[in-house]
């Protein structure tokens, strides 16, 4: 590993003085590592299953036939080392094996269900940005320095409150209130545009007011740090200090909080199928797991879990853009 | 009574009585409501009822009851879930600080690359791998809480032991191991307190989650989640059965969340200083015309808690003078610059007779174009003092662009004009870079270029070379007086530094405690001409800096 990393600094400073070539050489290695736990952590679901995985998986009626066809079909028989091996052959050639449910591969049980769970948490991530910040930063700006103590202790309380809504019990409020009571938007299903409205409010709820909370505490940093009152001394109109000057560095030290909440955005986004009946990872991944049918579960941890690294990655190119100083070196010193 | 309310805040207050609500229940519920809670046979899906507060569910099972048993099962688990991250991560975190360098960083960059992954993603691999059990959803969330609680420990363990006690202990030849127990816990203790509260909020949600979609507590046994996952099917006739466990999963979530961030506040005291909404000066005066540029008078500063930070100061500046104003930090001299500039902090109230620069009445808003070209502005830190998030050719022509309507390309042309002037090399360049890419000496020269940008008649200075080195400082300082003589500039010069202003200006006012105790010529400060007491001990603890050889220092 460190000779790698010393080979790879190494590179990076024969490829040039470019911030952003360092940065992609430096992230390259942590997203190699990343996709590297992931895939072991994958892969050791099966070995890992206490006592005969084949047993486990079969049940307890199984025959003892049944039982050495299914580790033989597992690989099982084989040395841990070479069943990695193989399980890393499917994933380069792009075959991550076939349910034992529904017999057809995994790759295309994957690709029916992924759009709507990234439908919907990409929507949810979009909305709590979208809300959040602005929200946040002008509770900042006008709680400022102590001002409004009302308005400050009304926005701590409500936001607290739901910021710790969990998303599957959001979701059952709003089916209660909009679909029941109201009537104005279906419960479940994805027959519609407006199906989705639901569920991405659903899961948008609680982590809206989470980083709402975060931004309103980093616009209180932001405004006490030195370079705000340089620019109050510019005499610049309140707009340009707080959308220019305040604006980016709020987001730089907001994103950095916020990017566990978005990548956790996804994991709410499992549970939530379930409620709205939609077809997506999650609602597949759980009868998965109830049904013991590991190559699905494997293949779509695999993919909720390459998703989590994008957004990650997503994140810290738009940090670097935003603020140049995080894609300089960072040491764990 | 107030000490008990000053030590418990009240989000800590609501929080601990609504966990000491719930662990009531807990404790209590199981006993006496059980009965209701599991048997059999009642009306099915009763309405709400004297009898049945939230009515019955599909089996004829008190709904409310139900929620209440469920109270101990939910708790007990988020708290095995807690103690499953808390443990292990707590060691691991602080132990890779006590073993070699590469170990630590492995460990560390492997933590990284978990934390990056949202818990529930791990939390389903063990569900997968140990099947769906009570046991198998407390394992899979406490597990997946370790990467954190190990992150956040190694970050605060990190900064511990660089600290100047860890150090001296080592160099005492305390063992490692008992500076752990002795140094370490106290001091990283009261946050790992606030993560815990945070994580059993987190880990209570997300064990009933996953008891909601199927993988948790089985059947007959039942959590809050299992509760909410079997009255969705009945959603739409007996709304009420999903209210019940959504009620207490939302209460505890408050509870936990409630008492984290009481925590939070209780042990960073600092945070949670009252703060007063400020109020603007109310003195009003006409200020008579005279020739000073900078006229104040009886200029009185208060802080949010009603201390007085500046009592009653009157001074002048005439034009193109250089003023210094010394004292030692607390006394007041920033606050009286910042006042004369109008850019002191919220928190503060200013009133004065007169506020005045050239026609500017600084105690009132408005006039904006005029105070930006007016004044310049050269503050202490340079690299604080500038935005890191922007490019510093942006930045420093903002008042030629907004306030002169001038165009981005004649703005940036006049700032390179004016870094030359600083004898910044490469000034082109320059424009842009971020502040990170320069030095502070160079940043502190770009400043007074784009102070310098709108030819003001007033620059106010606070402590303009106190963050640069001293080879540094000289060059800052002959600027400044160059400046001066080539612009008739008036400068208004903050420094803590009897030597750094006996070189640079005409006359010096001295101020302790919020008031000027003397006002000295240079030609008396160099003679060490002085006769209050506080500006002789300032001056006996003041290395001399000489700008030019003709104003040597006397040796007397």
């Amino acid at each position: 590993m460190t000779t790698v990393e010393t080979g790879l600094r190494g590179v990076g400073t024969r490829l040039g003085r470019s911030a952003w070539g360092g940065f992609a050489l430096r992230r390259g290695g942590g997203l190699l590592l990343s996709i590297a736990v992931l895939v072991l952590l994958t892969f050791l679901i099966v070995p890992l299953i206490p006592g005969d995985p084949a047993a486990a998986i079969l049940g307890a009626d199984a025959t003892p036939e049944a039982i050495a066809a299914m580790r033989e079909r597992l690989g099982l028989d084989e040395p841990l080392p070479a069943q990695f091996v193989d399980y890393l052959r499917g994933l380069v050639t792009g075959d991550l094996g076939t349910s034992f449910h529904y017999g057809i591969p995994v790759t295309e049980t994957i690709a029916t269900k992924l759009g709507y769970t990234t439908t919907i948490a990409f929507g949810a991530i979009i909305v709590v940005l979208a809300v959040a910040i602005p929200l946040g930063m002008a509770v900042g700006v006008l709680t400022r320095g102590g001002r409004r103590p009302g308005l400050a202790t009304t926005f701590g309380a409500v936001a607290g409150f739901l910021a710790s809504f969990p998303s599957y019990v959001a979701a059952t409020v709003l089916i209660i209130v909009f679909a029941i009571q109201l009537g104005w938007l279906p419960a479940g299903g994805a027959s519609s545009t407006q199906a989705y409205i639901l569920p991405i409010a659903a899961l948008a709820l609680g982590p809206t007011f989470a980083v709402a909370r975060v931004v309103r505490q980093e616009t209180y940093n932001v405004m006490q740090q030195d370079f705000m009152r340089t620019a109050r001394g510019r005499r610049i109109s309140a707009a340009r200090l707080h959308l220019r000057h305040a604006l980016p560095n709020l987001l730089a030290s907001t994103l950095t909080l916020a990017g566990i909440i978005l990548a956790s955005l996804l994991g709410g986004a499992i549970i939530i199928e379930t409620v709205f009946n939609l077809p997506g990872l999650g609602t597949e991944v759980v009868s998965a797991i109830i049904y013991r049918d590991y190559p699905v579960i494997q293949g779509i941890v695999l993919t909720i879990g390459l998703i989590a690294i994008a957004i990650n990655l997503a994140i810290d190119v738009i940090l670097g853009i935003i603020d140049p100083r995080t894609i300089t070196a960072v040491s764990h010193d | 009574m107030t000490d008990l309310r000053r030590r418990l805040n009240a989000p800590l207050v609501a929080g601990l009585a609504i966990m000491a609500a719930l662990a009531v229940v807990a404790i209590v519920a199981p006993f006496t409501l059980r009965e209701a809670a599991d048997t059999l046979g009642g009306a099915p899906r009763s309405a709400p009822s004297a009898e049945h507060w939230l009515g019955t569910d599909s089996l004829g099972r008190d709904v409310l009851a139900r929620s209440l048993v469920a109270t101990r099962l939910t708790l007990l688990m988020a708290l095995g879930a807690t103690a499953l991250s808390a443990i292990p991560g707590i060691l691991i975190g602080a132990s890779v600080w006590f073993g070699p360098r590469t170990l630590r960083n492995l460990v560390l960059r492997l933590i990284d690359s978990t934390v990056a992954f949202p818990s529930l993603v791990l939390a389903l691999v063990i569900a997968a791998i140990l099947g769906p059990a009570t046991s198998s959803a407390v394992i899979a969330i406490g597990v997946a809480g370790i990467p954190a609680f190990a992150r956040i420990t190694s970050n605060m363990t990190a900064s511990v032991i660089h600290s100047d006690y860890i150090t001296t202990a080592r160099l005492l030849g305390v063992p490692r191991w008992r500076n752990f127990t002795r140094h370490l816990m106290p001091n990283i203790g009261g946050p790992l307190l606030v993560l815990g509260a945070s994580s059993f909020a987190l880990a209570l949600l997300e064990i009933s989650s996953l008891s909601f979609v199927g993988l948790g507590v089985q059947s007959p046994d039942y959590d809050w989640g299992r509760l909410l996952s079997e009255a969705l099917p009945s959603i739409y006739s007996m709304p009420m059965i999903a209210i019940a466990p959504s009620a207490m999963l939302i209460i505890a979530g408050v509870g936990a969340m409630l008492t984290g961030d009481g925590l939070a506040r209780h042990l960073d005291p600092w945070s949670s200083a009252p703060a007063r909404a400020p109020r603007t000066g109310t003195v009003t005066t006409t200020a008579p015309r005279t020739s000073d540029l900078v006229q104040i008078d009886d200029l009185r500063v208060t802080a949010a808690n009603g201390t007085p930070l500046v009592h009653g100061l009157s001074m002048r500046i005439g034009a193109g003078e250089i003023v210094g104003l010394v004292g030692e930090s607390g006394s007041g001299k920033s606050m009286t610059a910042m006042s004369l500039a109008r850019l002191q902090p919220d928190s503060v109230t200013v009133e004065a007779a007169t506020l005045r620069v050239g026609d500017l009445d600084m105690r009132k808003g408005g006039r904006r174009t005029a105070m930006a070209t007016d004044i310049g502005l050269i503050f202490q830190d340079p690299t604080r003092s500038l935005n890191p998030a922007l490019r510093l050719g942006g930045q420093l022509t903002e008042v030629l662009t907004v306030h002169m309507s001038m165009l981005r390309r004649a703005a940036r042309r006049t700032l390179v004009d004016g870094f030359e002037r600083v004898r910044i090399r490469d000034a082109e360049h320059r424009l842009s870079q971020h502040p990170h890419e320069l030095s502070g000496g160079m940043l502190q020269r770009t400043m007074i270029a784009s102070a310098l940008a709108t030819n003001p008649r007033l620059i106010i200075a606070d402590e303009p070379t106190t963050a640069l080195d001293v080879t540094v400082q000289a060059e800052v300082l002959r600027q400044l007086k160059r400046i001066n003589q080539d612009d008739a500039t008036a400068i208004l010069f903050i420094s803590h530094d009897l030597g750094v202003v006996e070189a640079l200006c005409d006359r010096v006012l001295v101020m302790h405690q919020g008031s000027i105790v003397e006002e000295l010529t240079s030609e008396q400060l160099a003679a060490r001409d002085v006769s209050h007491p506080y500006t002789q001990r300032l001056l006996d603890a003041t290395p001399s800096l000489s700008l030019t050889d003709a104003r040597q220092e006397d040796p007397a």
